[in-house]
């Protein structure tokens, strides 16, 4: 009965469709090589000397104190900004949904912190909390007149991270709980039930899967940052930090890759568990749209504490984004408030800021239209087409969530320094602006590709099929139906890019030449010693920067995107 | 209107799919053999999952089949993908491309075959009226009706002239009224049209107005391939029988054959049939009576007692225990006959030619 007629079949109209096949070889060629392959050659490196296989390596880093302490470092803040991120975005997410606040106050401040971890630069709550709580921070120094107070460390980074993080939470849980039926919950009250009982035995089961998903998202991201540990972690190092400082500091390749496992094992282990076990289960308890409207909460004894307590937390989180201009206009933060505009000045004159702009502007813009573009490619791969290789198409760039920048950045060094297993091969890119591109694109694929795999979802696959039918080639299918019809899935893959790409640092600062000045990079190098004035001028232009390309963005959407379609 | 009718034939078509869960194959279509003629209309019926729409989806080509050639004029199209078919589907969900408008859905295939845009225009304003749509070129697709939309997903099909056109339960997201509406419509444009057809419904009544022949899909297999009347009046199985219109089962033994004609006995009771092929006394048989082919009688073949009774206007619905069986039997145009009440004792009678037998 095992008849493979329909597969000879499928191979024959499959073959015949040569720009599909291309597609897919390159495709796969690209994952290969720009993910995997950095990837394997940090196994090769860690397992294999001169002596062969060993486990040396392992068992020298393993060997030093400040790595065993920064592998318990890392833990213990992904540990803690984790369940304080999915906490503070349970606050806002129930707050948003369940409470009525409809004043244009409230809206817009719940709007301001969603939108922030979108625009902002990685760094800037690092660089606000040394400038507001630090030993010459206005707030410490200043209203509390503390001399002494040292923002470094644990708590500085677990509470930069967590104001950092809890958006993603917040409008993660967000979703989930608009998704609630909310008859289940008024079957609850009716029964007899109190608000609070609602929550605890109706609601919170309902989302817990949801929460779980949301802790091991914001656990992956706070063990894979970069950026705030290397600015605010002063002595207390986590993964991320010591693999950076093993290679620019000990020169230790060898030792870095074997660390870069270790991080990448961790990640890659939470991945796992989050995407195919909690991911799937947070979505199945709750399939469906709400029946209707939700009876939104009144009660004052409710809503007050709640809606002050949002409020004071939005409300701080900006204040710590509006103090990095501030810090721009200062003569010297800290002991001369007089307003200059000596800073933005020197960015220009004195720090080449013109050329680290366009640097980093040229190459997160060629590096946006790509990633969209390629994203949407395989989303329709993925969703719409079958053949052998899809599978891996999909894990491999679904995988690319899950690994951390410095480990890709330490992959990228092992594999392409000398070319493709050190034939030479490739390597021409390294050291390039090429290599900036390439790695600015598979940072930002996942997310892409994520956001183009839900939209095609929504699509009923009966409307390519039916321009197939008419007589359209695959390529043509997907110019003249798929990609208008995820038009605005392509836009925001677009613009997520390039606000990716313009506030990268962390592979990128291993693997950026001389020849090239991104502003991310210079706000580094700045913060680390000390020129905030500097280091806020170039961060607020930056801002500035990618508030404007994401607004942009949503007029774009709003004037010709696919929104126009629904409805009646 | 078409370029030229095309027939469709299907030579030994199987399919196999794999069990989800069992991770069993098994056959979701399994030799099917049929040849539909050129210009005509044909109706594959059967209940979910008989492989109905996936024998249609090979012949459009979105499904390959594991045994068994295509042909379409003549032509075997196994390895063509659907682009390159020259077949047009009518989508359940309409599939109209939302971000065009009317013309340029219609005018979709024409703009793939790089045809002169005036001759275009003229093609579209001209199916657009045998649509009924006319002037309506410029609307969105969500500010259409949904019978309006599937008006839009014939013309978009029927523009093209295709050798045949493809329809994929097209009426099934519609109300019931403009359900039988539209199944005049589509009728009506394929005879002007006169393009070859093939339909696929799980409706019955649907399948019975709109078809010169339908073939009832049961498990992957033909069951019956016939004009309505045929399949109606000479089910080949109680499947058929039961699946087109409604039917009571009898079983029964042939006690006396003579040429066409014979006695059956049903539980001791002697009943004359007719049209008997290839039957011989002792024979186990089953007798298929349609609920309009007998009344409630005083006098009759059969001896009942009434459990059912009830006035549905136009007609009278009895339910009957023949021994152990239920009979139904609607009595049509009630008025003036006697009615037999829950508890009565009567008899089944019926005309030996409106009976059945298996």
């Amino acid at each position: 009965m095992a008849s493979n007629q329909s597969a000879s079949l499928d191979r024959k109209k499959f073959f015949g469709d040569p720009i599909m096949v291309t597609t897919i070889v390159v495709l796969i060629a690209f994952l290969t090589l720009f993910i995997l392959y950095p990837l394997a050659i940090l196994l090769v490196d860690s397992f294999v000397t001169d002596k062969g296989f060993t486990l040396d390596v392992f068992r020298r880093i393993m060997q030093l104190s400040s790595f065993r302490k920064a592998i318990t470092n890392t833990l213990k803040v992904g540990f803690l900004v984790g369940i304080a991120s999915t906490a503070v975005g349970l606050l806002f997410a129930y707050v948003e949904e369940y409470v009525k606040l409809r004043t244009k106050f409230m809206e817009g401040l719940f709007k301001v912190v969603s939108m922030l971890p979108v625009v902002s630069p990685p760094f800037v709550l690092s660089l606000s909390m040394i400038m507001l709580f630090g030993k010459a921070g206005i707030i410490t120094r200043y209203l509390l007149h503390i001399y002494d107070n040292s923002v470094y460390g644990f708590w500085g980074i677990a509470i930069v991270q967590t104001l950092t993080f809890f958006p993603v939470c917040y409008m993660m849980l967000k979703g989930l709980l608009k998704n609630i039926d909310p008859s289940l919950e008024e079957a609850a009250r009716d029964m007899g039930a109190s608000r609070s009982k609602v929550f605890t035995s109706v609601t919170l089961p309902l989302i817990l899967p949801g929460l779980g998903n949301a802790f091991l998202v914001t656990f992956i991201e706070s063990i894979a940052d970069f950026a705030n540990p290397m600015i605010i972690g002063g002595s207390y190092d986590t993964l991320a930090t010591s693999i950076y400082l093993q290679i620019t500091g000990a020169y230790d390749k060898e030792g870095a890759s074997a660390m870069a496992v270790v991080l990448l094992c961790i990640t890659l282990l939470m991945f796992i568990v989050q995407k195919y076990y909690l991911e799937a289960k947070s979505t199945a308890t709750l399939t469906g749209k709400a029946s209707r409207a939700r009876m939104l909460i009144t009660d004052n004894s409710v809503k007050i504490p709640l809606t002050i307590l949002c409020s004071i937390i939005a409300l701080f989180v900006i204040m710590m984004y509006i103090c990095v201009p501030f810090g721009a206009l200062f003569k010297t933060w800290g002991y001369d408030f007089h307003l200059t505009t000596k800073w933005f000045v020197q960015v220009f004159t004195r720090y080449k800021g013109f050329k680290a702009f366009k640097d980093s502007f040229v190459l997160s813009l060629i590096a946006s239209p790509i990633t969209a573009l390629l994203s949407m490619i395989i989303s329709y791969l993925v969703v719409k087409r079958t053949f052998r290789g899809k599978g891996f198409i999909e894990a491999v760039s679904m995988l690319a969530m899950a690994v951390p920048g410095t480990v890709l950045g330490i992959g990228y060094i092992r594999g392409f320094s000398a070319g493709v297993f050190r034939t030479g091969f490739l390597q021409s890119i390294y050291g390039t602006g090429v290599i900036l591109i390439i790695v600015f694109i598979v940072r930002s694929l996942p997310t892409g590709t994520r956001s183009g795999i839900s939209a095609l979802r929504q699509i009923d696959k009966s409307i390519e099929e039916s321009a197939y039918d008419m007589g359209a080639d695959s390529l043509k299918v997907f110019t003249s139906v798929t990609l208008p019809l995820i038009k605005d899935s392509f836009l925001s893959g677009l613009v997520t890019t390039f606000v990716r790409s313009i506030t990268a640092i962390s592979a990128i600062i291993l693997l950026v030449t001389p020849q090239y000045l991104l502003i991310t990079v210079q706000i580094n190098e700045f913060a680390e010693k000390g020129a905030f004035g500097i280091a806020c001028a170039f961060a607020t232009i930056l801002i500035i920067i990618t508030y404007s390309a994401v607004t942009l963005m949503n007029i774009v959407i709003k004037r010709f995107g696919t929104s126009r379609y629904e409805g009646e | 209107m078409a370029k030229e009718k095309k027939g469709v034939r299907l030579e030994n078509i199987s399919k196999i799919y794999k069990d989800p869960k069992t991770k069993k194959n098994f056959y979701a279509v399994h030799d099917v053999s049929l040849d539909i003629e050129p210009g005509s209309f044909v109706t594959l019926l059967g209940p979910s999952g008989c492989g109905k729409t996936t024998t249609l989806r090979m012949i459009a080509g979105f499904e390959s089949p594991d045994e068994g050639e295509i042909y379409l004029g003549g032509e075997p199209i196994n390895a063509l993908t659907p682009n390159k078919r020259d077949t047009a589907m009518v989508f359940q969900s309409y599939a109209l491309l939302p971000h065009y408008n009317i013309f340029d859905n219609v005018a979709y295939g024409l703009k793939l075959r790089k045809m002169d845009p005036a001759v275009i225009k003229e093609k579209v304003t001209n199916i657009l009226k045998l649509v009924g749509l006319e002037g309506m070129e410029a609307r969105m697709t969500n500010q259409l009706s949904g019978g309006q939309q599937q008006r839009v997903a014939l013309a978009r099909a029927l523009v093209i002239e295709p050798g045949v056109l493809l329809f994929d339960e097209p009426l099934s997201n519609l109300d019931a009224k403009l359900r039988v509406t539209m199944r005049t419509e589509i009728r009506r444009i394929q005879q002007e049209a006169g393009i070859t057809a093939v339909y696929v419904t799980h409706d019955q009544s649907e399948a019975m107005a709109i078809s010169d022949k339908i073939i009832i899909m049961e498990k992957g297999v033909i069951a019956q391939m016939g004009t309505p009347q045929e399949i109606y009046y000479h089910p080949k199985s109680e499947f058929v029988a039961d699946f087109i219109g409604e039917a009571n089962f009898l079983k029964g033994k042939l006690t006396s054959v003579s040429g066409s004609e014979g006695t059956v006995d049903i539980g001791g009771n002697a009943v004359k049939v007719v049209d008997l092929k290839d039957r011989h006394e002792g024979d186990e048989c089953t007798l298929v009576l349609r609920p309009e082919g007998a009344v409630v009688a005083d006098k009759g073949q059969l001896p009942c007692e009434v459990i059912l009774s009830c006035f549905m206007g136009n007609y009278q619905n009895y339910h009957v225990m023949v021994g152990d069986d239920l009979v139904k039997i609607t009595d049509f145009n009630p008025k003036n006959k006697k009615i037999y009440n829950v508890g009565d004792r009567a008899f089944v009678a019926f005309d030996p030619a409106s009976v059945h037998v298996l």
